[in-house]
């Protein structure tokens, strides 16, 4: 579970200082996969990376798991959390084993067990064990992305941070990768935060989705249903777009509904 | 004596001819390397912790730029004679010490720049994967900065090889000693052996930096997808 708790970021002092993030208040249960959704300025970067602490928040309090992350050293802190970003964020100079062994590395695992781990990982993203001696310019970017996202597995994190994971590749590589962590999160249960500014990406993959607005503040936070149905502004609403999901039982966005028309060659 | 006793050790340049001196050239050679090696190594340990300074606190790297040009522009012969009386007038460190000042005038700009260039999505995700300063630095800083500061090095390395040669004008400059010699005595033979020998040594010093660095990087060899 993660809890933000007032949390407040200003860029700057005094009378310029720029806010980024406003008094934001926002729990995520156990297991959830809550969408920051929001176009580029509107803090939602912010947010994610002050729960990791690699932004400091001016005000407010983060809890994970009850904890606050102001108690502990930053890299304790970062060794127990998952993060996912755009571009992958891979090492160039690591091969992809070494990349997803990293944080097992840094907590000192030995070299069998997170070795093990890696393989594991590679196997649970879909990429065949010979990927593993290569260097992450070898791969495709939908490749790369697989391992980042093994690598932000590796250590076996509840809380995982996803920074536009699947914005850098193309849309045919996007939906599969969308659809395999959907996949992935129903047998792992991570509680994850992820930021996007794709709004399909946002209905299909959030439990709940956030809308953010410029200034740093949640405009709706709702099931994807929920804000389909009753958008709480003009804003989430032009936002969001008119879209006919279609949901499965577990009132989980399941696909989009399709009119298929017949041409019956008159044009009208 | 003492100093009889070292002279007696030293090979000199005999006759006219290159018959017969191998051994004079081979000694001086080896010298050459020597310090070329000592002061490219030990120059690389004083820039790498200055550069590591430099790139985590900005403010001090313009300071740093500046004390680096400044002691490149105390002549060599004037930083000897400012060096000897502390270390010695009559071994190895007053040379020593001068070319290895003289090497982090290029290793810390090339040090510094390579590891500003390595891109800061890969040091968010060092980070995030909770990485801490130092780890982050000889991890993964230094290693993508290595293409850049092999550049350094050959330099460095060429400088040194070249500067080197001054040191004869007090008595230690490996192959400076032949051109010394060499005009001293109205030896033409001994003096271009010098030339040709110190010309020799920068391109296969600097053909081993890019060899090493060729080894030390195995993924920009390993070719995209």
């Amino acid at each position: 579970m993660i809890e933000l708790d007032g949390v407040t970021k200003r860029f700057g002092r005094g009378e310029t200082a720029n806010i980024a993030v406003d008094n934001l208040n926002l729990t995520i249960q156990p297991g959830e996969v809550v969408v920051l959704l929001g176009s580029s300025g509107c803090g939602k970067t912010t947010t994610l990376r002050m729960v990791n602490r690699l932004i400091e928040p001016s005000e407010g309090h983060i809890r994970i798991d009850g904890e606050d992350v102001l108690s502990l050293p930053t890299h304790v802190l970062r060794r127990r959390i998952g993060y996912v970003i755009q571009q992958s964020g891979l090492f160039p100079h690591r091969t992809v084993l070494d990349n997803v062994t990293t944080v097992p590395r840094l907590l000192g695992w030995d070299k069998k067990r997170r070795n093990d781990r890696a393989r594991e990982m590679l196997e649970l993203v879909g990429l065949d064990q010979a990927s593993a001696k290569q260097y992450p310019a070898q791969l495709s970017g939908g490749q790369q992305q697989r391992v980042g996202v093994a690598r932000a597995l590796a250590s076996d994190p509840n809380v995982l941070l996803m920074d536009e994971p699947f914005g850098a590749v193309d849309p045919i590589v996007r939906a599969q990768l969308q659809r395999e962590f959907l996949k992935l999160q129903r047998e792992m249960s991570k509680t994850v935060v992820f930021v996007t500014h794709d709004v399909d990406e946002a209905i299909l993959l959030g439990t709940r989705i956030a809308v953010m607005k410029t200034g740093g503040h949640i405009e709706q936070i709702g099931t994807p249903a929920a804000l389909l149905a009753n958008p709480a502004s003009e804003f989430v609403r032009d936002f969001i777009g008119r879209r006919d999901v279609v949901y499965d039982e577990s009132g989980r966005a399941a696909g989009y509904k399709v009119e298929t028309l017949f041409d019956d060659g008159t044009g009208s | 004596m003492t100093g009889i006793g070292l002279l007696a050790d030293i090979p000199i340049w005999s006759g006219r001819q290159l018959a017969g001196n191998w051994d004079v050239i081979w000694y001086y050679t080896a010298q050459h390397v020597r310090y070329t090696l000592v002061a490219v190594g030990l120059g690389s340990l004083i820039a790498i912790p200055l550069s590591y300074g430099a790139v985590r606190r900005p403010s001090t790297y313009p300071a740093l730029l500046t004390i680096t040009n400044a002691i490149y522009a105390i002549p060599s012969i004037a930083l000897f004679v400012i060096l000897a009386p502390a270390l010695g007038f009559t071994n190895d460190k007053p040379i020593i010490v001068a070319m290895t000042l003289y090497t982090l005038v290029i290793l810390v700009r090339n040090i510094v720049e390579a590891i500003r260039s390595v891109p800061d999505s890969i040091l968010r995700a060092a980070d995030g994967m909770g990485y801490r300063p130092m780890a982050r630095f000889f991890g993964v800083e230094l290693p993508l900065a290595l293409p850049g500061i092999v550049a350094g090095l050959r330099l460095a390395v060429v400088s040194t090889v070249s500067l080197i040669s001054v040191g004869a004008l007090v008595g230690r400059g490996g192959l400076g000693k032949l051109f010394k010699d060499g005009r001293d005595r109205h030896i033409v033979v001994e003096l271009w052996s010098g030339v040709i020998a110190v010309v020799v040594i920068a391109l296969v010093l600097d053909a081993l930096v890019v060899l090493v660095g060729w080894f030390a990087t195995p993924w920009r060899r390993a070719g995209t997808a």
